[in-house]
């Protein structure tokens, strides 16, 4: 049991920050079905932003607050751009935009390489949050409870924002059916903007979330953008609660395998879990069932 | 005129000759040493871009994933070599510094240079054909496929970089003396092995020709098209699929094993995530679906990344980028869909809306 909690804890901290890198997946490639490769890249500018608002505010515990929205503004106008001018376009091309977006990581990653340097930089983590919360001989990192409790705001606030607005209800209704949704009078252009909006803004608040672990490199994004669409295909398109418990699960996993084995093994073996589950549900965990053939 | 050359009968044969002549007698003779050993390289990287080609132009499977073929050859090559260096019985260099000193079990194969050739195409081939057998019988396809094989040059990458005793983890494997026993600091066996580049190269495109000209050619791009029809015709997408993919991984094992000789290190930084999708621009820039497309796209892009790079280190990443965005976006069937597009029925046109899997329509 001593060995256990702590590799539980490890794990689900690992979960959350999966969660958060692919919570905006979950909306923009399992709702819309748009491959953004340059989700990571929001994440970073996201993370970029956390370093920027603590040059200007000073302040570590002010400006991490600061940046939350401001980061969830930063990766939401970025992903505005890009569905305005190219994704837009592209709709029908899910596979060309995956490689046309992956064009668009790199551009961002060489300008943050040129504007902040190819060093990483790190972000001061605020004096309310260093340290560890003990519990039953157990030391908690008071970080990684605090992005657990982010990656939970953001879940529910997802959760509402789909269940019970009017905007929720018209994400759901063009994910439906585009052409009923439409004929009802809601504006499809509208709502897809929007929705990229809000998936990119997921991306920037995970960035900023992740400056508390380390440091924020031009790289960042690289990063996770692998592993957050694992858990996007895992969890399965269109269920935010499918994201959530694939997230936990590869988070528990690789914790658990790395407690076995080493980082990189772990690795290995979480990606062979992942190949045999699709072998048992190709469509990930939970599937909207539709009477199309795929 | 190009119309003639591309699809006629003949045709392709005065391409294949003009081809030959321009690697067998030009460039040994107009190219210096160092550039004759730079364009060897280039053309490991087209073998990939062939089977880039035939997967992702013919049969529609956007494989992000080379990396993890070309590393499997590269590997495998570069471990004989290491082996050979150390002599019979010996163990390499880096073993010694950085590990136990001995040489792990699975290293042992490598030190019979018949064996290593066998399993340069043996090893990436039987994971591919597993994997694949394995995908895409659950028909797990489109978007879904791109990100796994994606992960699986990930997951490749980090498993050498954590094995810095027996693969030398982010250094790779380097400094090899001798090729089969050629020495090669020596001008004439880097020509050699140029010679043997380009040979291969040239039957790797024969082999693509003819592929695309039969009836396999004709089911792979009708699976490309329209799966489920091919489905009701009672054909298997999934064995088409496997094929396709296999023979690509093949094709990229054998350009990996090549490329270490010739540019004399192999890490992981060569077969990632990053340099693997960066198979693909080289193709997409050629015309995807096309025969020579792939090949001439990712020379060309090759030769313009080392002559930016040469001048403006940082510039080329932008150029990259900028290539993926406009290419993909703007000309989805490459250069060579400029050069016909005169013809009636343009035979690279973008994928037809593959619907995003599982959506209701």
């Amino acid at each position: 049991m001593d060995l256990l909690l702590p590799q539980l804890f490890a794990g689900l901290s690992l979960g959350s920050v999966l969660l958060l890198a692919a919570l905006g997946l979950a909306l923009t490639f399992g709702q819309m079905g748009v491959i953004n490769m340059a989700h990571g890249e929001f994440m970073m500018a996201g993370a970029y932003t956390a370093f920027v608002t603590q040059a200007l505010v000073g302040n570590a515990g002010v400006s991490l607050l600061v940046a939350l929205p401001a980061g969830f503004l930063v990766g939401g106008v970025l992903g505005l751009i890009l569905e305005a001018t190219l994704i837009r376009r592209m709709y029908h091309r899910p596979l060309d935009t995956l490689l046309v977006t992956w064009g668009v990581a790199l551009l961002l990653q060489q300008v943050a390489r040129d504007v902040f340097g190819a060093p990483n930089v790190d972000v001061s983590v605020p004096t309310w949050l260093t340290g560890a919360v003990s519990i039953g001989g157990l030391a908690l990192p008071k970080t990684r409870l605090f992005i657990l409790a982010i990656a939970i705001v953001c879940v529910l606030a997802l959760a509402v924002v789909l269940r019970s607005t009017s905007l929720g209800r018209r994400i759901r209704a063009v994910v439906q059916n585009r052409d009923l949704a439409e004929a009802s009078g809601i504006s499809s252009r509208a709502t897809d903007r929007t929705t990229f909006f809000i998936g990119s803004g997921l991306a920037g608040i995970a960035g900023v979330a992740v400056t508390l672990l380390g440091s924020t490199g031009p790289n960042l994004g690289m990063s996770y953008i692998v592993d957050a669409f694992l858990v996007v295909v895992v969890g399965g398109i269109g269920h935010i609660k499918g994201t959530v418990i694939a997230a936990a699960a590869l988070g528990l996993m690789q914790a658990f395998f790395e407690f076995s084995t080493t980082a990189s093994i772990a690795k290995v073996l979480v990606f062979v879990v992942i190949i045999a589950f699709l072998q048992v549900r190709p469509q990930g965990l939970l599937v909207t069932r539709t009477r199309s053939l795929a | 005129m190009i119309r003639t050359l591309t699809t006629g009968r003949t045709g392709p044969l005065i391409l294949l000759a003009i081809a030959a002549i321009l690697l067998f007698a030009v460039a040994p003779i107009a190219l210096s040493p160092f550039r004759l050993s730079l364009l060897a390289r280039f053309l490991c990287v087209a073998m990939v871009a062939v089977g880039i080609g035939l997967a992702w132009g013919r049969g529609g499977l956007l494989t992000l994933g080379q990396g993890l073929y070309f590393g499997l050859g590269a590997y495998v090559m570069a471990m004989h070599l290491k082996l050979a260096d150390a002599g019979p019985g010996g163990v390499p260099d880096f073993m010694t510094l950085y590990g136990t000193g001995e040489v792990p079990w699975w290293w042992e194969p490598m030190r019979s240079p018949v064996v290593t050739l066998v399993l340069i195409v043996l090893v990436p081939a039987t994971l591919a054909a597993a994997l694949g057998w394995a995908i895409f019988t659950r028909r797990v396809r489109g978007a879904y496929f791109a990100i796994l094989s994606q992960a699986l040059a990930a997951a490749f990458a980090i498993l050498l970089i954590g094995q810095q005793q027996t693969t030398g983890g982010t250094n790779g494997l380097n400094g090899f003396r001798a090729f089969f026993g050629y020495d090669l600091t020596d001008p004439v066996n880097q020509r050699m092995l140029f010679f043997i580049a380009a040979g291969v190269l040239l039957v790797m495109v024969v082999i693509a020709r003819q592929l695309m000209v039969s009836r396999f050619g004709e089911l792979l791009v009708a699976v490309r098209d329209a799966e489920d029809r091919v489905r009701f015709l009672g054909y298997d997408p999934a064995a088409v699929k496997t094929i396709v993919y296999v023979l690509a991984a093949v094709m990229a094992a054998v350009g990996g094993a090549l490329f270490v000789p010739i540019v004399g290190i192999i890490s992981p930084t060569d077969i990632g995530v990053v340099p693997s999708i960066g198979f693909l621009i080289g193709v997409a820039i050629g015309g995807r679906a096309t025969l020579l497309g792939p090949v001439l796209g990712s020379i060309a892009v090759s030769w313009a990344e080392t002559s930016v790079a040469e001048q403006f280190p940082s510039a080329w990443t932008y150029f990259q980028g900028a290539l993926f965005l406009g290419v993909i976006a703007f000309l989805p069937g490459g250069l060579a869909s400029i050069v016909r597009r005169r013809r009636a029925a343009p035979v690279t046109e973008p994928e037809p809306d593959p619907r995003p899997e599982g959506r209701t329509l």
